[in-house]
């Protein structure tokens, strides 16, 4: 009796093993909002990973939501323009999340000071970086168990998130107003993520927050 | 038997100072007015008539040319502030009882002036050249008697107290100073006969309390010219600037990452034994060659001793390595100074967590950031009422009060730290869409465009042309409908796009009521088609105000 309870507790399943050994020192991956758990390896954003999204900035907005929500905090750098309310909506935790709207020429190194305290960076324009810069990024992102997202390409990401929009919802005609988005984002990565995944999403769905699209639920104007 | 104590009273205080703030005449005749009653007169408002406890009416039926004015505390207590100062100047243990009075113990000062009459005719002296207002002083044994011989200009002679109140009436009972009302007990002792302090104070002690009770007692004592309590000394603020003199200049980093630590410590200590802790430094440098550099650090949390140092080393590095300001020779003097500071429990901990290592973390990265790019680099956002997109939103730089633009997000939350957690969790998407706003806000903001909110809001709107199917500029006309129906939108001087979907408009009218301050724009939401096979459909928020359009922002 008392040698079944303690092997059952103690044996770990081995599906779980390579997902364990991705993780530095252990920690568990920044949780997303529910909606988003399909698209990413684990489920959450693992530590020391870098994923890129491209399309779409409130798909990065959602992305941060939850881990703000649970006391960790985010950063987006070099987006000039970022709508707070919508941020705010999304389910971010403004309080949480600190904007550097101007990095000039030190995109890099403000990029790696605030990986050093800061659990998401979001990273804007980090297109014309040197390739030697974007791998020391990467790997202080590794060593510090960070989430680096940089928005648009990012070769070697370990997942890109694309979000291409289908359809809005809500305005027709001159009646209604915007309602929700239906996007399509596709994942593909390297690792855990090499098997390509989707998802259709509703970003945002009505009120603000992401939801999964419902096929059968045709949203047309009430008015 | 109570010490010898000497007052200064300012007469009509509140007067005083309400005349100085107006930048009145000294001698109109003034009036302060709380609750529509008079507080304090002027002695040219008193002479016409003007009594305390008048109605404002009554008080200007005497008096027509009468400056009223209002009662505001903290005016008083900081129009007082040089008086105490010139007091201080001249004998140390001063007691500000209220504004306009001031106690401080009589026996050194006198000893040191050469007798009590010469203190009192110095301090008159000293108030009347530096602070530039007329004083009367006494002295007595207690508090309660050293008041009333002020308000006598009297000096009472040791051992003379009980002597001194005792002809005197027993409504002076409403003159001590501490605040407590008397006038139930005034009033019951003048019905029982006792007219004058003398005559309450010959009562046997254990009768007043059986009767009156505890505050009986010290009213009691207080008429017997004992002390009710002993003198609570001010001290003068503590100077806790450190400055170090560096010899030779320091023109390298990394002496500086040395030599900041030992008075960062320093200070840190000097403040952590008077339990304060530091919320603004300021840290100022001077160089070989004379020029000064200063520059004030603002925190959310109260600094650490590391944290102090590392504020310290940045600026010292920021100053030694920038490249526009770089002073020409190495530092020679350093000066911390702690420009606000607050209790040092507040540094405590949260026990489950709150303010915690991920706060502490972001907070030093953040800073960081600030040393490499200026303070105004990194942002917070805090939400607020409003309507537009932009309005609602204020960008407040790291380490500054998270306060609102306008409006507070939440009339029952107090403080600007409590005003976001509403948002924090769920309660925001379970609100109906259709209510107008998906977020509470203390006042209604009719126009205010329901969530979803645009994901880029520009700074700069873009120039936008809507025309309709002709190709003609479709415009919005005074009642608030477009003039045709928009086909293609130009967006900042790109190619038309065609429209596949519009909504609005939607006007906006605010602040018509005041002159020159009035807004009336419309908005409209629409989404236009693609341009290219890579390309996504576009939803944008248009506003249109005084027959342009403009892009306000982006779904992106």
């Amino acid at each position: 009796m008392m040698g079944v309870g303690v092997a059952s507790v103690q044996v770990t399943p081995a599906s779980t093993l390579s997902e364990r050994l991705d993780v530095p020192g252990g920690r568990p991956s920044y949780p997303v909002i529910e909606p988003l758990t399909v698209l990413l390896p684990g489920g959450g954003l693992r530590r020391g990973s870098v994923i890129a999204v491209r399309g779409s900035l409130l798909l990065l907005l959602a992305l941060l939501a939850e881990a703000t929500v649970q006391g960790t905090w985010a950063a987006v750098i070099g987006v000039g323009d970022l709508g707070v309310l919508a941020a705010a909506e999304a389910g971010v935790v403004v309080r949480r999340l600190a904007l550097i709207p101007r990095p000039g020429p030190d995109l890099a190194p403000v990029a790696a000071a605030l990986l050093d305290g800061v659990g998401l960076v979001a990273l804007a324009g980090a297109d014309g970086l040197p390739a030697r810069a974007r791998q020391s990024l990467a790997a202080r992102a590794r060593q510090r168990g960070s989430v680096l997202l940089p928005l648009g390409q990012w070769p070697g990401a370990d997942v890109e998130l694309v979000c291409r929009v289908e359809t809005w919802h809500g305005a027709e005609g001159g009646y209604g107003r915007l309602r929700s988005r239906e996007v399509v984002v596709r994942a593909v990565g390297r690792g855990a993520a090499a098997r390509p995944r989707a998802a259709r999403l509703l970003l945002p769905g009505p009120g603000g927050a992401v939801t999964k699209a419902l096929r059968h639920l045709a949203i047309k104007a009430v008015l | 038997m109570p010490a010898r104590v000497m007052v200064v009273w300012c007469p009509d205080w509140p007067v005083t100072a309400g005349v100085a703030a107006e930048d009145l005449a000294a001698r109109a005749p003034a009036a302060v007015v709380s609750a529509n009653r008079i507080v304090a007169c002027s002695a040219t408002a008193r002479a016409q008539g003007v009594r305390c406890g008048q109605r404002r009416r009554e008080a200007q039926g005497c008096c027509p040319e009468l400056v009223v004015l209002t009662d505001d505390p903290d005016r008083d207590a900081r129009a007082f502030e040089p008086v105490a100062a010139a007091v201080e100047g001249l004998a140390p243990g001063v007691e500000v009882v209220c504004p306009g009075l001031i106690a401080l113990p009589a026996r050194g000062p006198a000893r040191y002036f050469g007798g009590e009459a010469a203190v009192a005719e110095r301090i008159v002296d000293v108030i009347a050249t530096q602070a530039r207002v007329e004083c009367q002083v006494g002295i007595a044994d207690g508090l309660f008697a050293a008041t009333l011989a002020a308000h006598r200009g009297l000096l009472v002679p040791p051992q003379g107290s009980a002597g001194f109140l005792a002809p005197l009436s027993i409504t002076e009972l409403h003159q001590d100073a501490t605040g407590v009302d008397r006038a139930a007990l005034v009033d019951l002792l003048h019905r029982l006969g006792l007219r004058t302090l003398g005559a309450f104070a010959a009562l046997p002690v254990d009768d007043i309390a059986s009767r009156f009770g505890l505050d009986g007692v010290r009213a009691h004592r207080l008429a017997r010219g004992l002390g009710e309590r002993p003198l609570a000394r001010r001290d003068p603020p503590a100077d806790l600037t450190v400055t170090r003199r560096f010899d030779p200049p320091l023109d390298r980093v990394d002496a500086v990452a040395f030599a900041s630590r030992e008075p960062a410590e320093q200070l840190h200590a000097a403040l952590a034994a008077r339990g304060l802790a530091c919320i603004r430094l300021g840290i100022s440098a001077c160089t070989e060659a004379g020029e000064e550099l200063h520059r004030v650090w603002r925190c959310a949390e109260p600094l650490t001793a590391s944290g102090i140092a590392d504020r310290v080393r940045w600026q010292l590095d920021g100053w030694l390595t920038s490249r526009d300001c770089r002073p020409s020779t190495g530092i020679t003097l350093l000066q911390l100074t702690p420009e606000e500071v607050i209790g040092g429990q507040a540094l405590q901990r949260g026990l489950w967590g709150e303010s915690g290592e991920d706060d502490e973390r972001a907070g030093r990265a953040l800073v960081r950031v600030q040393a490499m790019l200026g303070p105004d680099a990194v942002f917070t956002g805090v939400i607020g009422g409003g309507r537009d997109p932009t309005d609602r939103v204020r960008l407040v730089p790291w380490g500054d009060d998270r306060v609102p633009a306008r409006g507070a997000e939440d009339p029952l939350a107090g403080s600007s730290m409590c005003t976001e957690d509403p948002l924090a969790g769920s309660s925001m998407c379970t609100e109906d869409p259709l209510a107008g706003s998906s977020m509470c806000t203390a006042s209604p903001w009719p126009g205010r465009l329901p969530a979803p909110s645009p994901s880029r809001v520009f700074t700069r709107p873009l120039p936008a042309e809507v025309l309709d199917d002709a190709g003609c500029v479709v415009g919005v006309s005074g009642r608030g409908r477009l003039t045709g129906v928009p086909y293609r939108i130009a967006m900042d001087g790109n190619p038309p796009r065609r429209v596949l979907a519009w909504a609005g408009p939607w006007p906006v009218e605010e602040r018509w009521w005041e002159p020159g301050g009035g807004r009336r724009c419309a908005r409209m939401q629409a989404v236009l088609d693609v341009t290219g096979p890579a390309d996504d459909p576009l939803a944008v928020l248009l506003a249109c105000e005084t027959g342009h359009w403009r892009v306000e922002g982006i779904y992106e």
